[in-house]
């Protein structure tokens, strides 16, 4: 019980942790954070517009005060789901406008995160257990080539050949005439549309995966239980599949929610290049526009994402694992 | 130098053990390092690689046949002897663009690696050797937030807020961004040294914690600080790239990342003017396949039973 307690303390405090940066980084610029977002949105030299100045007080969190006041205000607002008003989408929530987008992200990292799992975990015990085979070096290599390249690039070719050159998918958002629902005109643009930016993170995705689960993988074929395996007689096939994959699994279920942040950091260019309506675009929009109430609420929601992706492997591994439970108790 | 840490070899098990699949050599006396480095046919390949870029980066006035801003070419001109690559929409020559870009990525992986690693290096060493004190506690623990925030949706967020966007901004900020993962090796690698003889010694002698830490348990570590070195670097190139591509670069000069923005911003693919969008993407991931080589050479020296790979 207590390694769960452990780890539910552990999100608790980055909760809080990354909640009190998403206060502070706003106001790591000297002199009064309203004013000068408000003179960048409004051009150098034109007149502040008071009441623009106190909507972004507002959104920052405080109309004025000290910063610990600031504080206290900012935490009642986040706890009452209150992020403010968006600038690019004016009068819409910032919550509106992500309520819109969350659900293309989710799903496409989601897909991606899992397949790119299968996919690299398989081609990486393979690797380990024909290790220095030919097999090996190419997947080795090829991972190694593969994880250099940029989502963004990958995503551009992938729509040059496949989207304008061979016109096989469609080049840009997520849907055309259907009405968004779970119906089958809807269903079937959405796949097609999603289709190419799938591809172009798999591509990038499974590295990590495949490499990491190699190496644990031939650490694991030196141990004495695969000796013992071997000498029993055990056909290879169980020994690669029950002994040293099962094993060698594990280090890559935690590894799997820290993987989840580099993932959406490929969603936010690969989306960026096919005008994908999810999270991504939103934020490359934000960026755009200064619009930085959305910006920010952007940010902690992907951080916050993450973090409870990683609660949830740090509790499946206490259940997998008994060593990590009595390690710490 | 003696850069062969025992430590690797008792944590994983006697390589031997694996030799009913394959034959292990004798290990021999180490060799010197580079000796060890170079004996890998991928780091080989890889120093040549990274050496190539660094000549036409240093070089770049002599190399490129034109001024990379200017713009007073035919636009959208196709490859020829004039312009190896062809021009961009307003008329600027890309193979020019592509020589001075190599230097914004150099600078960002040079800069930005080291800064990290010295980052990693101090949090990590501190926080290792302190292990189980309140500092410990909370550096880890901060090294533990800094490795669950996603790293670009951070850098994005606080690049937008700055208005000059330079080069050594960027540096900076991918490095307070990326330094996490390294801390955590280097505290992990410390606390397997740190109740070694040699750092008993060292202590009964009257060192202080600072030069045991420092100069008596890290010399010990350098193949890890090189190869966490050459990963951060690659690291910080391709995240340089990745906020240029969102129009975050540095808006005085060129960079890889900057010209797959623009490409993309000019509708380059659907014109059809696919080299623009295909040489930057490509020697971006030579340039960093290149440096991922000379890690697997920098592997061998921490992990000598890895050698007999090579």
């Amino acid at each position: 019980m207590k390694y769960f307690a452990r780890k539910f303390g552990f999100f608790v405090a980055t909760l809080w942790a990354v909640v009190t940066l998403n206060f502070l980084i706003p106001r790591l610029q000297p002199g009064d954070p309203a004013e000068i977002i408000v003179k960048k949105l409004a051009g150098k030299d034109a007149a502040l517009d008071p009441a623009q100045v106190r909507a972004m007080r507002a959104m920052l969190g405080a109309p004025d005060g000290s910063l610990l006041q600031q504080y206290a205000t900012y935490l009642g607002e986040l706890v009452r789901g209150n992020f403010g008003l968006s600038y690019s989408y004016y009068p819409f929530k910032v919550t509106e406008v992500i309520g819109q987008a969350f659900w293309w992200t989710v799903v496409l990292v989601t897909v991606t995160q899992v397949l790119s799992f299968a996919v690299g975990i398989v081609l990486g015990a393979y690797a380990a257990w024909r290790r220095n085979s030919r097999f090996d070096s190419v997947v080795t290599l090829g991972s190694t080539f593969l994880g250099t390249l940029q989502p963004f690039w990958i995503a551009l070719l992938l729509l040059y050949v496949f989207g304008y050159t061979l016109g096989w998918f469609p080049t840009s958002g997520g849907y055309e005439e259907s009405t968004p629902g779970l119906n089958f005109a809807f269903i079937q643009e959405a796949v097609s549309h999603s289709f190419l930016p799938a591809l172009a993170l798999l591509i990038v995705t499974p590295i990590g995966w495949i490499l990491g689960m190699r190496n644990t993988m031939i650490m694991n074929l030196g141990e004495d239980y695969i000796r013992l395996a071997k000498a029993k007689g055990l056909p290879d096939r169980v020994v690669a599949l029950k002994y040293a994959a099962r094993n060698a699994l594990l280090p890559s279920v935690t590894g799997f929610a820290l993987a989840l942040g580099g993932v959406l950091g490929g969603a936010i260019l690969v989306e960026q290049a096919f005008d994908y309506p999810g999270l991504g675009r939103l934020m490359g929009e934000a960026v755009e526009n200064k619009d930085y109430p959305l910006l920010q609420t952007l940010m902690l929601l992907t951080t916050v994402g993450v973090l409870i992706a990683n609660l949830v492997a740090d509790l499946l591994y206490g259940v997998l694992d008994p060593r990590a439970r009595r390690a710490e108790s | 130098m003696t850069t062969t840490p025992l430590n690797d070899v008792m944590a994983e098990g006697d390589p031997a053990q694996t030799s009913n699949v394959e034959q292990v050599p004798d290990v021999e006396r180490p060799d010197r390092w580079w000796q060890v480095v170079w004996s890998s046919r991928k780091a080989r390949i890889g120093i040549v690689i990274v050496a190539a870029y660094v000549l036409v980066a240093v070089f770049a006035p002599l190399v490129a046949p034109h001024d990379p801003l200017d713009s007073s070419f035919t636009p959208l001109a196709g490859a020829s002897g004039e312009n190896w690559l062809g021009t961009t929409t307003d008329g600027r020559d890309i193979a020019s663009q592509l020589i001075y870009g190599s230097r914004i990525s150099l600078l960002v992986g040079l800069f930005g690696g080291l800064l990290a690693t010295m980052i990693a290096l101090v949090i990590g060493m501190i926080s290792g050797y302190a292990e189980g004190t309140i500092v410990d506690d909370i550096l880890s623990f901060i090294t533990n937030v800094a490795l669950v925030i996603p790293t670009l949706p951070l850098i994005i967020t606080l690049v937008a807020y700055s208005e000059v966007r330079g080069v050594w901004l960027i540096v900076g900020v991918i490095a307070i961004t990326s330094w996490a993962g390294g801390a955590r090796a280097k505290r992990a690698q410390i606390i397997t040294l740190r109740n070694r003889d040699f750092v008993t010694a060292a202590k009964f002698s009257g060192e202080g914690t600072m030069r045991i830490v420092f100069r008596e348990i890290m010399p010990n570590m350098s193949s890890l600080v090189a190869a966490a070195f050459v990963g951060s670097a690659t690291g910080a190139i391709g995240a340089e790239a990745g906020l240029a591509v969102l129009g975050l670069g540095d808006s005085q000069s060129v960079s890889w990342g900057t010209m797959l923005y623009q490409a993309n911003a000019q509708g380059a693919i659907t014109q059809g003017l696919w080299l623009w969008v295909f040489v930057p993407g490509l020697v971006l991931a030579i340039l960093m396949t290149g440096m991922a080589f000379i890690n697997f050479g920098v592997d061998l020296l921490s992990n000598p039973h890895l050698r007999e790979d090579a």
